[in-house]
């Protein structure tokens, strides 16, 4: 955890505006736990489902906790961090399950370590996606949904879904913008490596900032790189600098 | 030859002699009706032949059947088909369908069931029933006789004779010939009778029997029949202990009743009209319990459940459950429970009047054993309920899972699976033979064997980067004070050349260097050819790219020879030598790698010296650990290598891949750009400047159809981090994967 009053000094005034309401919050939320405890959520007892190493190490109880919601910001990146998160929890034996991502490369997923025998698809969802993703919040640990703001989700079937989530024990993924989502990740500062320039080489890594904010966290948000993917395909520590810069810098001196 | 029980009747062919019976074992009385000729009958009426004109059914070219027309003109069973047309020069020759026979046997089985129950087809044109219903009701079996052939031909058009007799073997033969033999006589009907009359059945070869029989001397059934049973037993064998049960008129075994298909499905009229879910379910419980002991009283267990549903305005609705187990009562209401809350709950369609289920794939009830050991666990369990809660929503094959399957695009790779099917691959490979999914960065060994998830040499120290780092350096250090990673000429890149110079230098794989497949193509060519020198010297710059994190550095000179085999080869290599953009004299070209006289050195004779000293150490456990006798993991050669694009578009869209000018860029030839990308534009897609390109690699599939259309990937990186795979095929850019 990151003390609340750790921000670097000379921030702007938003900033210091978003620190104060984040502080707020805080002190807000033991009340409100206190409500919550008066009827015992199920999910909500710190079980946590694992996620690999180099994600485990922003999120706020190292790994994804049951009963919660996740918003994936959209942009680059985003579809490999969603399988970076699926991967350690499927991998332990968590079953999961993607709505509404009828392109989704599962080659791309089993490589990251998402096992398929354990990844449930329903790619279409049409109009039934909220009755969907219900019923298979009823069994899965961790379900992703797409295409939640095209299908037209109002924000009662939000509310819905996550009362749901949190009842079941599951883990909700959205994909895109998820209003009250108790988590929201996205990717940024995405750099490819391995092109060296004029068609030589070819994609081998992907080095990225995942920016964690929600609660729990500092209201600027947690920030680490990692390789989404790495050469393997799997989610893997930031590579050694010394290496990378060079060949990122040479690629567009290349161009 | 001791005379059987009773007294050997006299060989008379009477219908009306030897009234007295062979013994207390009696076979029923058994009425056959026969139609002549049926395979000719079926398939000249099929044919639309006209029944005067002769025909005949030919099997390998031989008469199998023919018409009573072409009887009279000579044709006969077993004559060669020239031999048969000469013979009867406007003879219609007919093939044979068995399932056609059947097919339209059914109506005249139809026809006598209505007539008489219990009917046996024995095969078609000759069913037998037994005879002392229709007789008693017609009073008396030519009377009945008489009916069912009235009946038949009124119906179906379709001539037959009948016979009655003691058991069918009687019977069929008395059918032949168109005679009632009286109860008793069966053993004087057949005693004249030759012992050929025993091979009349086609399903039955008895002809070796018939033919022994008669260099016995045992040429009439009645001869035969007056054996002693227990000599026949033991000189002739099983079979000709039926034969000669046979021709003593005893019957094998009584008729089989043909009984109409069991009804198995359960159905509730549901008055008042349910439209609410909860009472529904209940209605949907009891239902279940009755299918269910229906369904237990055949011991039998449903595999595949139809729920069909009849609604007040009349609509029907029907959805089938397929089931990976058996269905349990419990199983069953859920699933009936499930399909009416989606019906119900979607609306539109009204309130339900009446339910209806049928099994609509049974299994014998002890066939779905479970295992010991569940492999159904709780949580497992949970989401599989799920997951068909889920299915009732979106339809069965709307909910599946992913299995993996060989092929080099990403897109093929990966085969859905309704969610309750079974997982198995196309090829028989579970997931994990579908070969390596993370290419295993390929050790030096020529051993045919492509590197697979158990391969134990992914883990490699270079993942340590200051191994990898140090070893950059002395490669450095080595080869020239101005090696540098990257300093890779640029102006390659309307040459083509790049292509061939990452590590994605086999003609068919972009970085193909660490795929396994590459590997196994090196092995097969034994990789001592010639001209591999220039070939590495070509795929160094991946190597030295490469060698600091992967182990693959020297595959692509390694994987060279067998892109010359697989049809991409000649052209790559030649571009390789023609390379002019790459001046192979030239100080910065030779100090990427040894120049041209050192390149001989490092033919695959031997790993470069470079990597020989990481390249020992990783050869030795793939040799010791692989199991000799694991088969290899199917080949692709020409597979994408991982990370494989994150996004996989279903329906590729068009790609405008522009050059600085907007001219769009397209291929010289299968592996030369025609010009530097510089944006990339996509619709309702992916659209901005290109930072960075590599490629184009050609894809070789099935070149040995002629007209087969190759296609060429190229990836793209956008000034926004995204990336793109896009491959060339049908004259233009198709988006086919996004990196993302």
């Amino acid at each position: 955890m990151v003390a609340p009053g750790a921000v670097p000094a000379g921030v702007d005034a938003a900033s210091r505006l978003e620190v104060a309401r984040g502080l707020l919050r805080r002190m807000e939320r033991p009340a409100r736990s206190e409500g919550a405890r008066a009827s015992p959520t199920p999910g909500d007892d710190g079980r946590v489902l694992p996620v690999a190493a180099p994600l485990a190490r922003v999120l706020p109880a190292g790994g994804l906790r049951r009963g919660s919601t996740v918003a994936v910001g959209a942009g680059p990146g985003s579809t490999s961090l969603l399988f970076a998160l699926l991967s350690a929890a499927s991998a332990s034996g968590a079953w999961a399950g993607v709505v509404g991502r009828p392109d989704l490369g599962l080659l791309a997923a089993a490589e990251a370590g998402v096992r398929l025998d354990r990844l449930a698809l329903v790619p279409r969802p049409g109009r039934d996606l909220v009755a969907v993703v219900a019923a298979l919040v009823d069994g899965l640990d961790l379900v992703a949904v797409a295409g939640h703001e095209r299908a037209g989700v109002r924000a009662a079937d939000r509310q819905r879904l996550a009362a749901r989530v949190r009842q079941r024990g599951a883990v909700l993924v959205a994909l895109g913008a998820w209003p009250g989502a108790d988590l929201e990740l996205s990717c940024t500062r995405a750099a490819w490596q391995g092109l060296v320039g004029a068609g030589a080489g070819r994609l081998r890594a992907r080095h990225v900032q995942v920016r964690v904010r929600g609660r729990g966290i500092a209201p600027d948000g947690r920030t680490a790189g990692m390789q989404l993917p790495g050469g393997s395909g799997a989610v893997e520590p930031p590579a050694d600098d010394a290496v990378s810069v060079p060949l990122q810098a040479a690629a567009r001196a290349a161009v | 030859m001791s005379a059987p029980r009773g007294s050997a009747s006299p060989a008379s062919a009477s219908l009306t002699s030897g009234s007295e019976p062979v013994s207390g074992e009696r076979p029923v009385r058994v009425l056959a009706l026969w139609s002549p000729d049926w395979p000719v009958t079926a398939a000249a009426r099929a044919e639309g032949v006209p029944s005067h004109r002769p025909a005949a059914v030919v099997v390998a070219n031989r008469v199998l059947a023919c018409s009573a027309t072409a009887r009279a003109q000579g044709v006969r069973r077993g004559l060669r088909r020239r031999e048969a047309q000469a013979r009867c020069p406007e003879l219609a020759v007919l093939g044979r369908d068995p399932e056609r026979d059947a097919r339209l046997f059914e109506p005249v089985v139809v026809a006598v069931e209505e007539l008489a129950p219990g009917v046996e087809v024995v095969r078609p044109g000759l069913v037998a029933l037994p005879a002392r219903g229709p007789a008693g009701f017609f009073g008396g079996e030519l009377a009945a006789a008489e009916r069912l052939v009235d009946q038949v031909a009124a119906r179906t058009g379709v001539e037959c004779q009948i016979g009655v007799a003691d058991g069918l073997f009687a019977a069929v033969l008395a059918a032949r010939r168109g005679v009632s033999v009286e109860a008793g006589a069966t053993r004087a009907f057949l005693a004249p009778m030759g012992v050929e009359e025993l091979d009349r059945e086609p399903e039955v070869d008895r002809s070796e029997l018939v033919g022994l029989l008669r260099r016995l001397g045992l040429r009439s059934l009645g001869a035969f029949g007056s054996l002693e049973a227990a000599d026949v037993a033991s000189r002739f064998g099983a079979d000709a202990v039926l034969a000669h049960r046979l021709a003593r008129g005893l019957d094998p075994r009584p008729p089989v009743r043909r009984h109409p298909p069991e009804e198995l499905a359960v159905e509730l009229e549901l008055d008042p009209p349910v439209d609410r879910v909860d009472a529904a379910a209940f209605a949907a419980r009891g239902l279940a319990e009755s299918l269910h002991r229906v369904l237990a009283g055949h011991g039998l267990s449903c595999t595949r459940l139809g729920v069909a549903a009849t609604t007040a305005s009349g609509e029907e609705l029907l959805r089938v459950w397929r089931c990976a187990e058996p269905l349990t009562p419990a199983g069953t209401v859920d699933r009936v429970r499930w399909q009416l809350d989606a019906w119900l709950t979607r609306g539109g369609s009204g309130a339900v009047v009446r339910l209806r289920l049928t099994p609509e794939e049974t299994v014998t009830a002890g066939a779905l054993q479970l295992g010991l050991w569940g492999e159904v666990g709780v949580g497992d369990e949970r989401a599989g309920r799920a997951l068909v809660r889920a299915q009732a929503l979106r339809g069965p094959a709307g909910v599946g899972t992913a299995v993996l399957t060989g092929g080099r695009d990403p897109a093929e790779r990966v085969r859905l699976v309704p969610w309750g099917d079974a997982r198995g691959t196309l090829d028989g490979i579970s997931d994990d033979r579908a070969g390596p999914l993370v290419p295993a960065p390929g050790p030096p060994v020529v051993d045919g064997v492509a590197g697979g998830p158990q391969d134990p040499v992914p883990d490699l120290p270079e993942d340590d980067p200051a191994d990898a780092l140090a070893d950059v350096l002395a490669d450095a250090l080595e080869d020239g004070p101005d090696r540098d990673l990257d300093g890779y000429p640029a102006a390659r890149c309307l040459a083509g050349g790049p292509g061939s110079s990452g590590p994605g230098s086999s003609g068919s794989a972009p970085g193909g260097s660490p795929d396994g497949s590459a590997r196994d193509g090196s092995a097969r060519d034994g990789s001592g050819v010639e001209g591999s020198a220039r070939d590495g010297r070509g795929a160094a710059p991946g190597a030295g790219e490469a060698g600091g994190r992967e182990g693959g550095a020297w595959e692509p000179r390694r994987e060279r020879p067998e892109i010359s085999r697989d049809g991409s080869g000649p052209r790559r290599g030649g571009r390789g030598a023609g390379r002019s953009g790459r001046p192979g004299g030239s100080g910065r070209g030779r100090s990427r790698e040894p120049g041209p006289g050192i390149a001989p050195a490092l033919s695959p004779s031997g790993p470069p010296r470079r990597n020989a000293r990481r390249g020992t150490r990783r050869t030795r456990p793939v040799r010791s650990a692989r199991p000799a006798l694991l088969a290899p993991p199917p080949v692709w050669p020409g597979r994408l290598p991982a990370p494989s694009p994150a996004t996989v578009p279903v329906d590729p869209p068009a790609v405008d891949l522009l050059d600085a000018a907007g001219d769009p860029v397209g291929l010289r030839e299968i592996d030369l750009l025609a010009g530097v990308p510089v944006r990339v534009r996509v619709a309702d897609g992916p659209s901005g400047e290109v930072v960075a390109w590599a490629g184009p690699w050609p894809v070789q599939q099935r070149w040995w159809v002629p007209g087969a259309a190759g296609s060429t990937r190229l990836q793209v990186v956008l000034d926004d981090g995204t990336a793109l795979l896009l491959t060339a095929t049908r004259g233009r850019w198709w988006l086919t994967g996004v990196y993302d």
